[in-house]
């Protein structure tokens, strides 16, 4: 509980920081701040297709329900994040690009990180069956994570692309600056807290409702 | 399973396949009639227009992504809907099944490359620099389509929507493969030294032996 309210805090701290704290930046002015948000997203997506992954490997082993459960909960908020993901990324290109969309490497990669998981949603709305939806879906979603380390890390840095890169790499340095690398790595730290608890509140919400259904079924 | 007996027993429902689609060569055809009717349309469309090497790349292989949707799918369909899904899985190892039906797979979208490909570069009148190139990349790439969708015809077999859904699941999955795909075989068109392809090569190999890796794994699930 008091974890929760912490949570809470820090992330109104975190706002607030990329406001006062984050200085406008040169040639976007104050739309540059949008990077405290549209990368912990992005980020927050990525650990939630991989949990996803990760609950459905357990499931085929175990054949727990409640993994199923999970496994579909994450891949759910992973979709959400990737949606503000894209959204944020699309307003911040309009600013540093002069377009909503231009299909970079990038924002292709994210759009078609949307694809799979729509998709990974269009098969466990095509089964009735639970056992066999929950099997399908554990198989498409490990072989749907395959392709995730690939479009969220090989194609942006194998083809040409506008979309700034945060870490160099081969000098092993941020390029941002000590005040900004500070709110960005809270905020970080925030939006995983976000999506740890709103992961709890789903899937409190969906035991609560397999409860039901397991009593009117009695 | 032993791998000797594994190999054997793939072979086994690969020439089950095979000689089933020679009996009544109907997936083949209907592969066949929808590349030439694609490839019809396009031409019509396009008329004379001369292409840049990375359209006519792209056009080629969202020509043989659509053939391979249409064939690929059966795969494990059709032995859902003549009843012998069951009696296969008895027979033999899920892994052994998965195999046989991606050499089958393989076999029938080259089969149909064979065909289209040539067809294709007569009718938008182009010679590719390096034919090798991409013959190779074609190759690769039906390799690359074989596996992914003959997993994901395992998956759509058990599901209601088998048709819409096949295409909406696997073109996500497949489009790293496809991309790199377009990408050589605009370069084998427009000409290039064949070290600069090489990677790009070995990628469509490796990610279709990482996808055929992880498959023969989750197949036992299906």
């Amino acid at each position: 509980m008091i974890w929760k309210y912490a949570m809470g805090l820090f992330m109104a701290a975190v706002i607030i920081a990329s406001f006062l704290l984050v200085p406008p930046t040169q040639g976007l002015g104050d739309m540059g701040r949008i990077i405290v948000y549209h990368v912990p997203t992005a980020w927050v997506a990525v650990l939630a297709y991989l949990m996803s992954m990760v609950h459905s490997v357990a499931f085929l082993r175990t054949g727990d329900m409640l993994r199923d459960r999970k496994a579909a909960i994450a891949a759910g908020l992973g979709t959400l994040f990737c949606v503000l993901a894209t959204v944020t990324g699309a307003i911040w290109a309009r600013g540093a690009w002069g377009m909503f969309w231009n299909w970079d490497p990038r924002q292709t990669s994210v759009f078609l990180l949307l694809m799979l998981y729509v998709a990974y949603f269009a098969l466990r709305a095509s089964v009735q069956d639970p056992d066999r939806r929950a099997k399908l879906a554990a198989v498409y979603a490990i072989l749907a994570f395959l392709t995730v380390p690939f479009l969220v890390f090989v194609v942006p840095r194998v083809y040409p692309t506008l979309h700034p890169n945060l870490i160099n790499v081969t000098e092993r340095r941020y390029e941002m600056d000590s005040i900004i690398r500070l709110v960005f790595l809270s905020s970080v730290v925030a939006f995983t807290g976000l999506y740890l608890w709103m992961f709890d509140l789903r899937l409190r919400a969906e035991n609560i409702l397999d409860q039901l259904e397991r009593e009117r079924g009695n | 399973m032993q791998f000797c007996s594994l190999i054997k027993a793939a072979w086994t429902v690969f020439r089950k396949d095979l000689r089933c689609e020679f009996r009544t060569p109907l997936n083949f055809s209907i592969l066949m009639i929808f590349a030439v009717t694609v490839l019809m349309v396009v031409s019509f469309a396009v008329g004379g227009i001369a292409l840049d090497p990375t359209l006519l790349a792209a056009l080629l292989w969202v020509m043989l992504f659509f053939t391979a949707m249409t064939g690929v799918a059966r795969a494990y369909v059709q032995e859902e809907e003549t009843g012998t899904a069951l009696v296969l899985r008895l027979a033999t190892d899920s892994a052994a099944i998965y195999i046989g039906k991606v050499l089958y797979s393989f076999v029938l979208l080259v089969g149909v490359a064979i065909v289209v490909v040539p067809l294709y570069l007569v009718l938008f009148s182009v010679a590719p620099a390096m034919p090798l190139a991409l013959a190779a990349t074609v190759v690769l790439g039906c390799l690359g389509i074989a596996v992914t969708g003959t997993t994901f015809s395992a998956i759509v077999a058990q599901v209601t929507a088998q048709g819409s859904l096949m295409t909406v699941l696997s073109f996500p999955v497949m489009l790293p493969l496809l991309w790199i795909a377009i990408s050589t075989t605009s370069t084998a068109f427009a000409g290039s030294n064949l070290v600069a392809l090489a990677p790009d090569l070995a990628f469509m190999f490796f990610y279709s032996g990482m996808t055929f890796v992880a498959s023969l794994v989750l197949v036992e699930y299906l």
